[in-house]
């Protein structure tokens, strides 16, 4: 495991308006780490998520990836980035989304055949790539997103709530995905979650509300900073603290 | 190639999408003949009430397609008119001939009016007695309207432009609408894509459509419908094509205003109808001298301009470039703020 630095958010703050969305927010990601971003709804996760992949600015502050300061097109090849919503084309087939994707990643035929047929193996989507993604179901939707999210090999993976409408079976093979593509190929992962259970996968955990960071660390360093059994108390304590 | 991929997958998206295609190809072609139907029926003979005239005028009348109907007085002849259903009444009174036309049809009343001069004139020069007088003196009036009543029959050309525009620009604003909504845009833009690639793309894979469907309108409007054309096919296609490129560019460009496709429709009626007005279909000199700069940003008034060029006056391209460059100059400003409105989605 590096110990580079992957991301850097610097003094990020952003308003709409007169919200105040994020506040000041600091923080390192180190490289070949999975961290999990967790808080509730409007907690500002989204927003966050989207400047890493350059599609807001801060207002204030920087937000660095790769050591470049964000936006910023080349980084933007070593970024995978799957959005809360799924972003497909229904007309196409399965197939026919991921090689679009391929080609504006201007991954070569080889590369291209090869990592369709992986990515799509791994979302377990290998025997639907053929039908119309308007015929997909809501939990393949979100896999087939996932699977263009790791299409062009990227060094970042940024996964807005990839797990939710999977079944739990899939949900178990997609942890154990990242969880080798951390180990075996250096990857940093960034995952936004509701869900406690999946926190526990992660090596760093955030905890965002109200635009700030309310609590971070390992999650058994939270717990143990709280005095807790579980992530969910974490949460409720943190939270309970602030207010 | 990035753009090749964004091209490809744009076309593919509307080969799977039959009724679009339909829009596209059929749709302009039935109206165009529904209304080359309309414009091209029967001539109505017009029907004309008469006080007062000799035989030999009533036989010229009849031989020239009017139905005629005799009176024995004038007491309330504008009644007589709207009652009897008459298209016109005439009176005669020595050389002085006095025409009454109902003009609820402008058409009608026009080529009734047409026809009666021509017959008095023909009377006139045959009769050599009254030579001494140049001109026989006939008053017209209208029972509806005035003789500035325009009447609009001439404007095919402008009409296959129109059609070119109005299917383009609301096709292309839909697509890059659709690709918003769905929040592809925005996973695209999550990609190393540029927006100069994106808008390229847009152009390409829609202004391939634009030149298929430019050339089914033109081909068909020139063939089968015998829409007149003077100058060559080629020139047409040409402007239509250009066109095509202006109503893309502002059909994306709006796209980025309208929130769903209901709101791309409210388009129409702010930025379609306002450029029929002005594309000639109604003369354009005789309007107040702000409409007439007004006009001068209306993209159709310069390809209905080139269009009747071409189609009427058999022009050449000499005669059409300066209406093909500003088009064009119009494709290359919207083509830009396109560019700049993408900066919504992400700043580089």
């Amino acid at each position: 495991m590096g110990e580079k630095k992957a991301i850097q958010i610097q003094q990020v703050s952003k308003s709409f308006g007169k919200k105040i969305v994020l506040n000041q927010l600091n923080y390192d990601i180190l490289e070949g780490q999975i961290y999990g971003f967790i808080g509730p709804s409007g907690s500002g996760k989204t927003t966050l998520i989207k400047m890493l992949v350059g599609m807001d600015v801060p207002d204030h502050g920087a937000v660095v990836l790769l050591g470049e300061k964000m936006p910023n097109l080349p980084i933007l090849q070593k970024i995978g980035y799957m959005a809360q919503s799924d972003a497909l084309y229904t007309a196409l087939t399965g197939k026919e989304n991921l090689e679009f994707f391929a080609s504006i990643f201007r991954l070569t035929k080889a590369e291209r055949l090869e990592r369709i047929s992986y990515a799509a193996a791994l979302v377990n989507l290998s025997d639907d790539l053929n039908k119309k993604v308007s015929t997909y179901s809501g939990g393949m939707k979100r896999r087939l997103s996932l699977a263009i999210a790791i299409l062009q090999n990227p060094q970042i993976i940024i996964l807005d709530e990839p797990t939710v409408g999977i079944d739990p079976a899939l949900r178990v093979s997609i942890w154990n995905e990242l969880l080798r593509l951390k180990k075996e190929e250096g990857k940093t992962i960034i995952v936004t979650t509701h869900v406690m259970d999946e926190a526990e996968h992660c090596d760093e955990i955030a905890m965002l509300r109200n635009g700030q960071f309310i609590a971070t660390g390992s999650p058994d360093q939270l717990k143990v900073k709280y005095g807790v059994s579980n992530l969910n108390d974490v949460f409720i304590q943190a939270g309970g603290k602030l207010s | 190639m990035r753009i090749a991929a964004l091209v490809k997958r744009i076309l593919l998206q509307i080969r799977r999408d039959k009724r679009t295609l339909a829009l596209l190809f059929v749709a302009p072609i039935i109206v165009l003949t529904l209304m080359n139907l309309v414009f091209n029926g029967d001539p109505v003979e017009p029907e004309l009430g008469i006080y007062s005239g000799n035989e030999q005028l009533v036989e010229k009348l009849v031989e020239s397609d009017i139905i005629v109907h005799p009176y024995e007085d004038v007491i309330d002849l504008k009644t007589y008119i709207v009652e009897d259903d008459l298209d016109g009444f005439l009176q005669v009174d020595g050389i002085n001939t006095m025409l009454t036309l109902q003009n609820d049809d402008p058409t009608i009343a026009k080529n009734l009016e047409m026809k009666v001069k021509q017959v008095l004139q023909q009377q006139f020069a045959s009769a050599p007695m009254q030579q001494a007088i140049s001109q026989p003196i006939i008053e017209t009036d209208y029972v509806y309207g005035d003789s500035e009543t325009v009447l609009f029959d001439t404007f095919s050309p402008i009409l296959v432009g129109f059609f070119v525009f109005f299917f383009v620009f609301l096709i292309a604003g839909i697509g890059l609408l659709n690709e918003r909504t769905t929040g592809t845009l925005e996973r695209l833009l999550a990609t190393p894509i540029k927006r100069g690639e994106i808008v390229s793309g847009y152009m390409i894979a829609y202004g391939l459509l634009a030149v298929i469907q430019t050339v089914i309108i033109v081909l068909f409007a020139v063939n089968v419908l015998d829409i007149v054309l003077v100058g060559s096919m080629w020139h047409v296609i040409l402007i239509n094509i250009v066109l095509a490129l202006v109503a893309l560019s502002l059909g994306i460009l709006l796209s980025t205003f309208a929130s769903s496709e209901f709101q791309m429709v409210q388009f129409i009626p702010l930025i379609i109808v306002p450029q029929v007005f002005f594309s000639g279909i109604f003369s354009i000199e005789g309007m107040a001298g702000w409409l007439q700069v007004l006009a001068k940003f209306m993209p159709l008034y310069y390809a209905a301009d080139a269009l009747k060029g071409v189609m009427y006056k058999g022009g050449g391209l000499g005669d059409i470039s300066s209406d093909l460059y500003i088009l064009l100059g119009f494709t290359i400003v919207f083509i830009i703020l396109n560019m700049f409105t993408l900066k919504k989605y992400r700043k580089l």
